[in-house]
């Protein structure tokens, strides 16, 4: 072990290091001091996050005989996921108090599940990969029923769970099938066999298309999106957030790693296929979204929908050029999916006043009214999502839809735009209720909840107005990726 | 000898009948038995890959999936036994709390 791979895994080190202490400190807390833990476990993520910006400057490392790597397209990532990380305690701080679920072990999962997700982002083996997978997913599981002994977390956390290892099975399969067509796991090498004609290529296709499976569940796409709405609705509101946001981007992340860097020489098999599933997933994402009136599972359908636009930058794989962008586009709608998803399930919590009840799009009438500032952030957020100016959620699909144009795709991309516009009508409908009906919403007034729904919807808004230097950092990061 | 493509054929026939358990069966134990034929049908795979190959790491690969799977156990056995106590049935039908 050489100084180079402890600094290439030093950010994910210190994470789980800071979780497993965090589960000792917790012994020796008293319950009044349970709070404290919050504000550790943030400080641990900020740490973190400060150590991974400063190595955002330096090259291209490879650590551990190639298993991980540092690149630009895992220091994104790893800011993206931290900055998820630290959305996701603000948002749990007071809700899990109010909730009666402030269990020690919450924070120590939180931060394990995010060490998972910044090792997804740095694999460059498919062993590490899976790994990575299993480590992000298993705090999920457990966070997801974390309101146990209420039935609705518990039944979410089974179905979490059976589907998820069901979708797991799928990746090990996968990747046994991709390490018997090629001879080896490592992404790189398994290009240099495809490269050299060695590799058998039937089998690392039924390989890659078992793996799209597996990862197709964790992003939820359509026909594997099933779990997504009653999950999302079961959970604790604060652990949904946290799951929509990080695993979803996790899942992107992989397929980003794989799909793209190892399996070009299966573009023109691919793409069309990732078109379709594209397509099936805006189609009925968006469609199912709209007959909603739950605001969990409304919010559960839109995120289905959003992962459909997300996985159109596979679809123009094809076209050198459009590559680049396509991925470049996907990280930056990441980013502004995961503000906008956080904000809106921010907003939903600070709305949330008796647990065990769901909240209903009605719930949200007259917030403008009693509460100006959290109906403007909701209305930033909705038309984010929507794709409407001034957000970045429009900068994103504009980027996005265009790689896809330009990859020859433009039917792909007219299904985007109308669906875009289908999906306005359920994200302004909750515009609506909030400035137009009457109404007398209770609002739980939070420091930290109402500072992580203003930064995200500040940065929402501003950045868009000139998202080139973010854009730029994001084609920085994909450009060592082929 | 026994060719390497029986092993193969033997474990995506056991792969297919844990994806085919996990589909049709409705106790939860049950369907959680046949998650793990599929992750031991993908260790009978990687272990006869190897025999190809002649490299390790796919023999390597297998001891990871037998660690996770046993991670897994027991989250989903705590999983499992939470949802009995509370409603004495581990049948996945009546898990229908969460509707839309």
């Amino acid at each position: 072990m050489t100084i180079t791979d402890f600094s290439v895994i030093l950010p994910v080190t210190l994470l789980t290091a800071w979780a497993s202490i965090l589960l000792l400190a917790e012994l020796f807390l008293p319950r009044a001091q349970r709070p404290f833990l919050a504000l550790l476990a943030a400080l641990g993520l900020a740490l973190t996050l400060g150590i991974s910006l400063a190595q955002s400057a330096q090259e291209f490392a490879p650590g551990f005989g190639g298993m991980v790597v540092r690149d630009g397209f895992s220091n994104f990532l790893n800011v993206l996921f931290l900055l998820t990380g630290l959305f996701g305690v603000a948002l749990s701080y007071r809700y899990n108090q109010r909730a009666q679920i402030e269990r020690g072990e919450y924070y120590p999962l939180l931060l394990f599940s995010v060490a998972g997700m910044m090792l997804m982002g740095q694999a460059a083996d498919l062993i590490v990969v899976f790994l990575a997978l299993e480590l992000l997913s298993f705090p999920l599981y457990i966070l997801s029923a974390f309101a146990y002994p209420r039935p609705q977390s518990e039944e979410a956390g089974l179905k979490y769970f059976l589907l998820g290892a069901f979708a797991s099975g799928f990746v090990v399969y996968g990747i046994a099938l991709t390490f018997g067509a090629s001879g080896s796991t490592d992404l790189a090498r398994i290009v240099a066999s495809v490269a050299a004609g060695s590799a058998n290529l039937p089998l690392l296709t039924a390989g890659a298309g078992l793996l799209l499976v597996g990862f197709g569940f964790k992003v939820a796409a359509v026909p594997f999106h099933m779990w997504t709405p009653d999950v999302y609705q079961g959970a604790p509101t604060s652990v949904t957030a946290f799951m929509a946001a990080g695993a979803k981007t996790a899942g992107f992340a992989a397929l980003l790693r794989v799909f793209g860097a190892a399996f070009p020489a299966l573009a023109a098999d691919l793409s069309p296929l990732m078109a379709i599933l594209a397509a099936v997933t805006m189609l009925f994402g968006n469609l199912i979204a709209v007959a909603q009136t739950d605001m969990k599972r409304m919010l559960a359908y839109s995120s289905i929908a959003q992962a459909g636009y997300l996985l159109m930058a596979f679809a123009p794989f094809e076209i050198e050029a459009a590559r680049t962008m396509a991925v470049a586009g996907a990280l930056f709608y990441l980013l502004a999916y995961t503000l906008a998803s956080f904000g809106s399930w921010g907003v939903v919590i600070a709305l949330e006043k008796d647990l065990d009840r769901h909240l209903s799009i009605g719930d949200f009438a007259g917030l403008a009214r009693r509460s100006p500032w959290l109906a403007a952030a909701m209305t930033v957020f909705m038309l984010s999502l929507t794709g409407l100016p001034p957000t970045l959620g429009l900068v994103g699909k504009i980027y996005l839809f265009r790689a896809v144009i330009e990859g020859g795709m433009v039917w792909l991309a007219v299904i985007g735009a109308l669906t875009s516009v289908v999906s306005a009508f359920y994200y302004l409908r909750i515009v609506v209720n909030m400035f137009m009906r009457e109404g007398e919403p209770a609002v739980e007034r939070e420091w930290w909840l109402e500072f992580a729904i203003g930064a995200a919807a500040v940065v929402t808004v501003v950045v868009s107005l000139w998202p080139f230097p973010l854009f730029e950092w994001a084609e920085w990061a994909v450009m060592k990726l082929f | 000898m026994v060719p390497v493509s029986y092993y193969l054929v033997l474990s995506a026939i056991l792969f297919s009948l844990g994806a085919l358990g996990v589909l049709i069966r409705r106790n939860s134990l049950v369907i959680f038995m046949s998650i793990e034929l599929m992750l031991n049908a993908a260790n009978l795979a990687f272990v006869a890959f190897t025999r190809v190959h002649e490299t390790f790491s796919g023999q390597i690969f297998v001891f990871f999936v037998m660690a996770v799977a046993a991670a897994e156990v027991a989250v989903g056995l705590a999983l499992i036994v939470a949802i009995y106590r509370s409603r004495q049935s581990v049948d996945i039908d009546q898990l229908s709390s969460l509707k839309g």
